[in-house]
């Protein structure tokens, strides 16, 4: 790791100020991807700000029927929050999907949110990597690419989002709330996240020296049809190969709306809501459910190793949807 | 109380340290005035250092010393020097030594400094520049240029026998198959870490995380040019090591030269990272020609294999001779060839080559069982080998019937259908598949010492190592039964250059070759003890031999007449002996032994449910039964097998080390991408040690565990798979994409 | 070569309670919770596996919750209660989750088996595995290399019995 100067933050306004009178600050919170990443010399921060003293621990009901997540509640908390667990067990599950039990007790809400990619060659220093060196090249593309992007990547970079929680969180329409040097404001979480284009080194839309303060959930929390299945090499303990969140509304056997995030396949939690708005009104049948999975993965490119999450993404699209409608038919 | 130990499950005598954190591993010593070591690797596979600049890490303040090959200490300069007591035949790599650079991740800097913190900060800070050559890391396209070895490391192949050719071509049934076994890396838990305790009189302590102290001993003193009083290794626990403990791995030189130009103490542990940058399982190619009969008799076995090695050193490992060790076959054709790549040497992994070849080997086997018709454990029983055809002689124990019978009736096998994809559970498709393995049963020479004081506490030692194996354990049930004393009055010590020789802890021959020192060293004392008595004139031992004694409860008594008891501490007491002495080589029988197939014998039977859709798959159940000799001690066998049955699972749908050889470097070099077994993976496992008599092996008739329980899991698996899907996937590992 | 002497590093005083002991001491801020507890503390029951949150050995309990100690500054901790495996034991008695790893033989090399008791504590104290198979996940934080892991949950089991008839 290399050197770095360390102030503690009291508030977000002073954090935020903090953060932007240093160069090459950040924040710090659970610290559990930072640290790593300074650790491996990919991140090289020159100052951090601790915000862990900041008043951002508590789960709370909003005016509209909703849930606030200030971002520095713990991921185990978040999952475990009885109101969580009731009205979002889409977001309990996918939360729970994740890490390890010792991870999700240090990591954040909001740091869950800016956790950056598994990409081999992004956390091998000695290799070629737009998004840890930009201009340099992307390995992923001719190399070892198991774990990449099957849609929305670009020939600069074909890393994937890791987190669980964020794919929940795109198919529940979250929002996140910001607060930066020019005040506060908020981004649905489909803005939130970026596709690499020809800036992979920017994972969020985030600007310079914004602090994310909370997540928002809207009211519906589709706590009666819902799944989160995650497809990965071994039982535990590993990013996803392809996983997907699904929730439906359904009004008897007829689908009133369907929402599908997928992870593991982009830079992003992938949604595509036109493909979604295919199931509205439909009665729920594998069929349909297949139609939409294919209409999402559309235009979908695989690369040498990574080439079955298409038909993987796929199948685990209908087989979500299935758990979901909590039909085998 | 009861003091017949062996073969009672005793729990680890070490269990207290390790469960309190008081069990102190190779960096973990507190040394005074101890510095911190941290290497720095090359970024290329292949090439030339141009320069390395390291002006920048010394102006900081606490950092001490760059290390280089521009002003690394002179070293030896043969390259024989540097070979160890595990060295393959080659030239042995030597760190620092000039400015080439012959494979990715090679060490090629030490940086020294007061805290750990400031040496990773101030490597950060080193640069250094590269003159690149093209690499050649890429197996297949290097397969063509595949050769056989001058020298082979291990067993050579036996000679053919027979007309494999000609019969393969006439069976009624082939098999042409090729298998494919990807490198993979140790990963115990504990990073190889070296503590050096710089004395301060030019002697130096070393704490070595090492399966061998006496090899990291005679490392330095060949390297630095060391007398043996001078240098003093102790390994008194290690986390884990599975082979790559074998070799001394570079913090060591890193640490050690360090200490003798510093002239301070230091430590060097590598990060998990630079655990990928010494050897590893080699990849392998696997090609099988079987002919049998229209019945299901074998005719013909053509196993060829293609395995990676360095270009500086031929490591080959024992992976064609399974098939004459578990089948008989009049028509046996084996040869093993080496590709050169420029990438360290692979190093023996739990199970060298057996692991490797009877995954393919029972993979194919199972092949040929259904294009037989044949069940496969039918099969296996029609071909059955009396005798271990590589040196054809007789087995000196083999209860491999035993375990088919009683491993199949623990798992249900006669309820299982022959057709795959006949057993299915709402989405997952069900598969029941089996494999045989074997292992080596070998001993080798071994010292011991033993001092019981007049108090009946005994002291024996061996400079042998305790990996989690439960050497430990083990040693001190056979002194305490031997002797007839408490567990808790014998102590037994190991991981010590300054104790007894030993082997290598390695091949599953630390119970047979120490163990058989232990009891030997012990029935030593057993014989001065019957002095003492018949030298105070008692008439019932008079002209009695020790094999008339029994030890036992802390008394000596004649076998026929238990009234003739004796304390051993009286006994000591009133003839005025503080403690009694014994120091004793044990060697092999090796003529007797030379006229047997000495193994022992596994067969894991498996059930697997996999995703018909998704394609995961869940191993839900292991049988395993051993035919392992004598088990010690039950308690502590049965966590051998286990683990090997962990390592079975992981080396059938995990372990990969990714080589990109874009690079020409492993590329998944941590625990994150690198999947090894989590508790999640692991379900049901029973264990079977079926009983099993063997007089030859050595004398206490035990025949090692460490690698007999992970040989036949992967091909199990890998059958039950196919059984499930009807999908043969000959590539590990046997992941959701292949299977889906 | 002249040395500059750049002060690599600044420090901070933070308060820990360490195993019931409460400690002023001065810390560099890069200095990890694992490396203040190995390095400085000397407390090597904790381990290190791989330094990047990947296997669990590190496991120790902040403020009663399991964490990875490698992934944490000390600095930002000040004021924390830690517990590590050297003060799990009621001094000479051991607590009955270290008992019954003796008695599992739920260990083999040893290295993991401190975290694995703390992060055995930890779920413990979470009380949210109900199932074999939540055991199973939530344990798996904790990788044990020599495959002791049917023996680990058969402690885990047992220690939940325990903390249900309690």
């Amino acid at each position: 790791m290399r050197s770095f100067s360390y102030t503690r933050a009291q508030d977000v306004k002073k954090a935020v100020s903090e953060v932007s009178s240093h160069e090459d600050a950040k924040f710090i919170a659970g610290g559990t991807n930072l640290l790593d990443l300074m650790k491996y010399d990919i991140m090289k921060p020159r100052h951090l700000v601790d915000i862990t003293r900041l008043e951002m621990k508590s789960i709370e009901e909003t005016e509209g029927g909703g849930l606030r997540l200030d971002a520095l509640v713990s991921n185990a908390d978040t999952a475990y929050h009885p109101l969580v667990e009731e009205r979002y067990p889409l977001l309990s599950h996918a939360i729970l999907a994740g890490a390890t039990a010792q991870l999700r007790n240090k990591a954040t809400d909001g740091g869950n949110l800016l956790q950056r990619t598994r990409c081999y060659y992004f956390y091998d220093t000695t290799t070629l990597c737009n998004k840890r060196e930009p201009g340099t090249g992307c390995s992923a593309i001719t190399g070892y690419n198991r774990n990449h992007a099957i849609l929305g990547h670009s020939q600069h970079c074909i890393a994937t989002h890791p987190s669980d929680m964020a794919v929940a969180l795109a198919a529940l329409e979250a929002t996140i709330q910001v607060s930066g040097p020019e005040g506060e404001r908020s981004i649905p979480i489909a803005d939130f996240h970026r596709l690499p284009g020809d800036k992979p080194e920017k994972d969020t839309n985030l600007a310079e020296n914004e602090i994310v303060t909370a997540i928002e959930l809207p009211k519906k929390g589709f706590a009666r049809h819902y799944t989160y299945l995650k497809n990965r090499d071994r039982a535990s303990f590993a990013f996803a190969l392809v996983s997907v969140a699904a929730a439906l509304e359904l009004d008897g056997d007829t689908i009133q709306e369907a929402r599908i995030a997928l992870g593991g396949v982009a830079h992003k939690p992938w949604r595509k809501p036109e493909a979604e708005a295919l199931l509205q009104g439909k009665e729920v049948s594998r069929e349909h459910f297949q139609q939409v999975a294919d209409a999402y993965l559309e235009g979908a490119e695989g690369f040498q190793y990574n080439e079955f999450k298409i038909e993987l993404a796929r199948r685990s699209i209908v087989r979500a949807l299935m758990q979901a409608a909590k039909t085998d038919q | 109380m009861a003091t017949d130990f062996i073969g009672k499950p005793s729990k680890r005598v070490d269990g207290l340290k390790k469960v309190t954190g008081q069990a102190r591993y190779a960096g973990e010593f507190e040394v005074p005035e101890l510095t911190h070591g941290v290497v720095i690797n090359s970024s290329i596979a292949r090439g030339k250092i141009k320069s390395i600049d390291s002006s920048k890490a010394l102006q900081l303040e606490g950092v001490l010393q760059v290390f280089t090959h521009e002003n690394r200490p002179k070293l030896a300069w043969f390259d024989k020097s540097y070979s160890d007591m595990d060295s393959p035949p080659g030239s042995p790599f030597r760190p620092l030594y000039n400015e080439k650079v012959q494979f990715n991740m090679q060490p090629i800097a030490l940086v020294v400094a007061e805290t750990p913190e400031l040496a990773q900060y101030a490597a950060t800070q080193v640069k250094v520049e590269y003159e690149t050559e093209p690499h050649e890391t890429n197996f297949d396209s290097q397969l063509k240029s595949a050769y056989v070895p001058e020298e082979f490391n291990s067993t050579p192949p036996p000679e053919p026998w027979g007309e494999s050719e000609e019969q393969f071509k006439k069976a009624a049934i082939q098999l042409k198959e090729e298998y494919f076994h990807p490198s993979q890396h140790h990963n115990p838990m504990e990073m190889h870490a070296s503590t050096v305790h710089w004395e301060g009189d030019g002697r130096i302590t070393v704490y070595d995380k090492i399966q061998g102290a006496l090899n990291s001993q005679k490392y330095l003193m060949g390297v630095f040019g060391l007398a043996k009083e001078e240098v003093r290794v102790l390994s008194p626990f290690v986390g884990g090591a599975f082979g790559s403990g074998l070799r001394p791995q570079y913090q060591l030189f890193m640490a050690t030269m360090a200490a003798l130009e510093l002239k301070r103490s230091v430590r060097v542990m590598l990060s998990r990272t630079q655990m990928f940058s010494f050897g590893h399982r080699p990849k392998t190619l696997q090609r099988f020609s079987i002919g049998a009969s229209a019945e299901g008799k074998l005719q013909s076995i053509i196993h060829e294999t293609y395995a990676e090695t360095s270009k500086f050193e031929d490591f080959q490992e024992d992976v064609v001779i399974w098939p004459a060790v578990l089948y008989k076959c009049d028509n046996v054709k084996l040869s093993h060839q080496l590709v050169g790549l420029d990438e360290y040497t692979p190093l023996d992994v739990r199970a060298p080559g057996g692991t490797t070849g009877i995954f393919a080997l029972e993979c194919a086997m199972d092949e040929v069982a259904y294009k037989a018709g044949l069940d496969p454990l039918e099969f296996r029983k029609k071909n059955y080998s009396e005798m271990d055809q590589t040196k054809k002689v007789p087995f000196s124990s083999k209860e491999l019937m035993e375990c088919y019978r009683q491993g199949a009736e623990k798992f249900g096998w006669q309820n299982r259908k022959q057709e795959p994809r006949s057993m299915r559970e709402g989405h997952q498709l069900v598969g029941w598949g089996m494999a045989q393995g074997a292992w080596e049963a070998n001993q080798k020479p071994a010292n011991a010492k033993a001092i019981l004081s007049v108090d009946g506490k005994l002291k024996v030692s061996s400079a042998t190592a305790d990996i989690g194996t439960g050497t430990y354990t083990i040693m001190t049930q056979i002194a305490a039964d031997t002797l007839g004393l408490p567990l808790e009055d014998v102590s037994f010590k190991l991981g010590d250059s300054s104790l007894p020789e030993a082997p290598l802890e390695g091949g599953s021959a630390t119970a047979s070759s120490v163990g058989s020192a232990v009891k030997a060293v012990c029935q030593k004392i057993q014989e001065q003890l019957l002095e003492l008595v018949k030298k105070q004139g008692n008439t019932d031992f008079a002209g009695k031999e020790v094999e008339e004694l029994d030890f036992k409860d802390g008394q000596m008594s004649l076998k026929d007449q238990p009234a003739t008891a004796v304390s051993i501490t009286e006994l000591m007491a009133q003839n005025k002996e503080d403690q009694l002495q014994a120091e004793i080589s044990a060697e092999p029988a090796k003529e007797e032994q030379k006229k047997w197939g000495r193994y022992s014998h596994s067969a894991t039977f498996v059930e697997v449910k996999v995703d018909e859709e998704l394609g995961t798959i869940k191993v839900t159940r292991v049988v395993s039964a051993i035919a392992g000799g004598r088990i010690l001690n039950p308690k502590t066998a049965r966590s051998q097998i286990l683990g090997g049955v962990v390592w079975g699972i992981g080396m059938a749908m995990e372990e990969y080390s990714v080589m990109d050889n874009q690079y020409g470097r492993f590329i998944n070099h941590n625990l994150a991408e690198y999947h090894v077994p989590v508790n999640a993976d692991v379900q049901e496992i029973d264990v079977i040690f079926v009983e099993e008599k063997d007089d030859v092996v050595n004398p206490i008739g035990a025949k090692g565990l460490g690698e007999i329980g992970i040989v036949s899991v992967a091909p199990a698996i890998a059958n039950a798979v196919f059984h499930a899907t009807g999908k043969r996937v000959r590539a590990l590992p046997i992941t959701l994409d292949k299977t889906m | 070569m002249e040395k500059n002497t750049i002060a690599p590093i600044s420090k901070e005083k933070v308060t820990l309670t360490i195993n019931g002991k409460e400690q002023q001491l001065e810390v560099e801020v890069w200095t990890s919770l694992l490396d203040l507890l190995r390095e400085q503390l000397h407390l090597t029951g904790t381990k290190k596996g791989c330094d990047h949150g990947q296997c669990g050995a590190c496991t120790i309990l902040l403020d009663g919750k399991r964490i990875n100690s490698c992934l944490s500054l000390a600095v930002m901790h000040d004021g924390a209660d830690i517990t590590t495996i050297e003060g799990i034991a009621n001094g000479e008695e051991l607590h009955p989750v270290q008992q019954a790893f003796i008695e599992h033989d739920a260990f083999q090399c040893g290295y993991c088996t401190s975290g694995q008791i703390c992060s055995t504590i930890g779920l413990l104290n979470e009380g949210k595995a109900k199932t074999l198979d939540d055991i199973r996940d939530l344990m798996s934080g904790n990788i044990c290399r020599c495959g002791a892991y049917s023996n680990i949950i058969k402690v885990v089991q047992e220690a939940l019995e325990r903390s249900r008839t309690a």
